[in-house]
């Protein structure tokens, strides 16, 4: 399959029959829909599963099911219907079931609007659900990007047996871009005969299974969130994922970025270098777990001043980019919210403003 | 000769954490001499709720899935609809699934889903001590209604089996009651029906049972019993409310 033009949510949809899973539970929701619209037509054609539930609380409990059965399923939606699933992904990163959510962000809070926003980035890499626990998050800046998350996130979430989150932005799933379809990942074998409650005929043993997130001794829980806070050390070892741009040169300024923001941002560095004002950026791909080293490492070089974080929200990034910077040089914000994109000349300024 | 009576294969060998008196034990019982009879264990997966019943799945011997409160019909679709040959139940009791269930219930029935439903109804919250349920009786004194329920500030108690079975979509929605032998004999046989609809792929199939909470409702088991006839069997009636055979034979 060669190059198509597809619109964000369509390719979504695509690269998840791609990646095998032909599980879907959808709500309707902009600026996602799309996403049900398509699979809705697609999935019956490969024999898959295409469910629309009666709420963002029903499907998030749907993909629980489905996932308990150690089969692929994914859902999608749009800020406040992913509050709704919030809890429903606590119970399954509880129950260790793998499953994918993607959140095509709009602004918020409340029902905010529907344009394009990153202001979900707190919940979604700090505490989406109750209870200690964390996703592991995908922020593409592309439709093309999007299409390769997503065919990387079915097999991330069972390696780790753990929700996976597609953070984009209303821009990923609205614009149409050129993409081309990977070949199926290839992902080890997941063994369900330890713990998915699909049948005890389905494994060798006599073992019954249990998938459940009680644990009413306190040692036990205690035992089990070990276990959880483990897996969040190892996606921290094994799974960061980043982009440089613009590194090699001697920068006086350091941006931090993702997702269509940081396509701007590329934009404005390399008008800046057509005006003789180096600055480099560091694209976190995935934004959970953080990269922090990579942040570290571009803002120590000499030729830094200062750090700035640019996204669209009112600064929710900049706790993490502080924290890897770790003090040793200034750290700046610039962002606008509620679905304005700022233009490359505004970042341009706003570079220029801080650097000053 | 050989046995007449003896511990179904899918029941564990568990010591109770229910109350004295509570009927749990026997409704558990029920589903898992079902299961054993329709010689599906190795296929069946159950769903817990929340409340009394959390911990269902230590009196079972097949997998078991434990759900969020009222959350059970919407993860046994998901079971479902990926794994059509799994024999698929919820088990839950009435503050999970006739309160914060309620959406959830309504359009897994109305969808038809492919799965059997136990509703145990007991007129209280008993795991979290005693409060006041959406099926708890006019009058009935709980923890949050302490001077009884308040038909006029609170409304009526919700008969669901009567609301499921209002749906064009065919099904099989029947209540019966677990209070003596000859409650039970009939619960039985609702039980096994409903799960044979679903081994047959026919229709969403619901048994509710009138049951008791002799602690919550500070009674004695025996008194607990009488209470029930007296009080819950004349408002919330026995007897099959639909089947599917009746939509197509009509």
């Amino acid at each position: 399959m060669g190059k198509v033009l597809m619109k964000g949510n369509e390719a979504i949809g695509e690269a998840a029959i791609k990646a095998g899973c032909l599980n879907y539970f959808a709500y309707p929701i902009t600026p996602q829909s799309e996403v049900a619209e398509y699979l809705s037509r697609r999935l019956p054609e490969v024999d898959g599963v295409f469910l629309q539930g009666e709420s963002e609380v029903a499907v998030s409990y749907m993909v629980f099911g489905a996932a308990a059965c150690g089969e692929r399923v994914f859902t999608t939606s749009s800020s406040p219907g992913i509050s709704l699933m919030s809890e429903a992904i606590s119970y399954i990163a509880g129950a260790e079931c793998p499953a994918v959510f993607v959140n095509i962000m709009r602004g918020g809070p409340g029902l905010g609007g529907i344009l394009p926003s990153q202001a979900d980035y707190l919940q979604a890499t700090k505490g989406i659900g109750h209870g200690d626990f964390r996703l592991l998050v995908m922020a593409p800046a592309s439709v093309q990007e999007a299409v390769e998350m997503v065919m990387m996130a079915f097999p991330l979430a069972e390696k780790y047996r753990n929700p996976v989150m597609i953070l984009g932005d209303g821009l990923i799933g609205q614009m149409m871009e050129p993409v081309e379809f990977p070949d199926r990942l290839q992902s080890e074998p997941i063994n369900k005969d330890d713990w998915a409650t699909n049948g005890m005929a389905m494994r060798k043993s006599e073992q019954r299974n249990l998938v459940k997130s009680l644990f009413l001794d306190p040692e036990q829980l205690n035992a089990h969130n070990l276990v959880l806070k483990a897996k969040y050390e190892r996606m921290a070892r094994e799974e960061v994922k980043y982009d440089s741009y613009n590194t090699a040169v001697n920068y006086k300024a350091l941006v931090v970025s993702y997702g269509t923001m940081s396509r701007v941002c590329r934009t404005a560095i390399d008008d800046l270098k057509a005006d003789g004002f180096e600055v480099g950026m560091i694209r976190p791909q995935i934004v959970f777990p953080f990269p922090e080293s990579a942040v570290y490492d571009a803002a120590s070089k000499k030729s830094c001043k200062i750090v700035i974080c640019i996204e669209m929200s009112m600064g929710q990034m900049v706790e993490d980019v502080e924290r890897s910077v770790k003090g040793i040089r200034p750290v700046r914000w610039y962002g606008k919210c509620g679905g304005e994109v700022p233009t490359p000349e505004e970042v341009m300024d706003a570079i220029k403003a801080c650097e000053e | 000769m050989g046995k007449t009576f003896q511990k179904p294969i899918s029941l564990a060998e568990q010591d109770t954490h229910y109350c004295p008196g509570c009927t749990h034990g026997v409704i558990h019982r029920l589903v898992a001499e079902v299961i054993d009879e329709l010689d599906v264990r190795s296929r069946t997966v159950g769903i817990a709720p929340v409340g009394c019943a959390v911990l269902a799945y230590n009196y079972f011997t097949f997998d078991f899935l434990e759900a969020a409160h009222g959350r059970a019909p919407a993860v046994a679709t998901g079971i479902k609809r990926v794994r059509p040959d799994l024999i698929v139940f919820t088990y839950q009791g009435d503050g999970d699934l006739a309160s914060i269930g309620m959406a959830e219930i309504i359009h897994a029935a109305n969808r038809g889903e492919k799965f059997t439903t136990i509703f145990v109804n007991n007129a209280v919250y008993g795991m979290t001590g005693g409060q006041m349920a959406p099926t708890t009786m006019p009058n009935q004194r709980t923890t949050t209604s302490p001077l009884g329920r308040n038909v006029e500030e609170v409304g009526m108690p919700i008969k669901v089996a009567e609301l499921l079975s209002s749906f064009e979509t065919p099904g099989y929605i029947s209540r019966q009651a677990v209070l003596r032998p000859k409650y039970i004999v009939k619960a039985k046989k609702a039980i096994k029906k409903a799960f044979e609809y679903q081994m047959q792929n026919r229709c969403f199939s619901f048994v509710e049972l009138v049951s008791n909470c002799p602690t919550n409702w500070g009674l004695t088991p025996v008194e607990s019993i009488k209470w029930a006839e007296e009080t819950l069997l004349p408002y919330y009636k026995l007897g099959e409310f639909k089947n599917p055979d009746d939509v197509e034979e009509g």
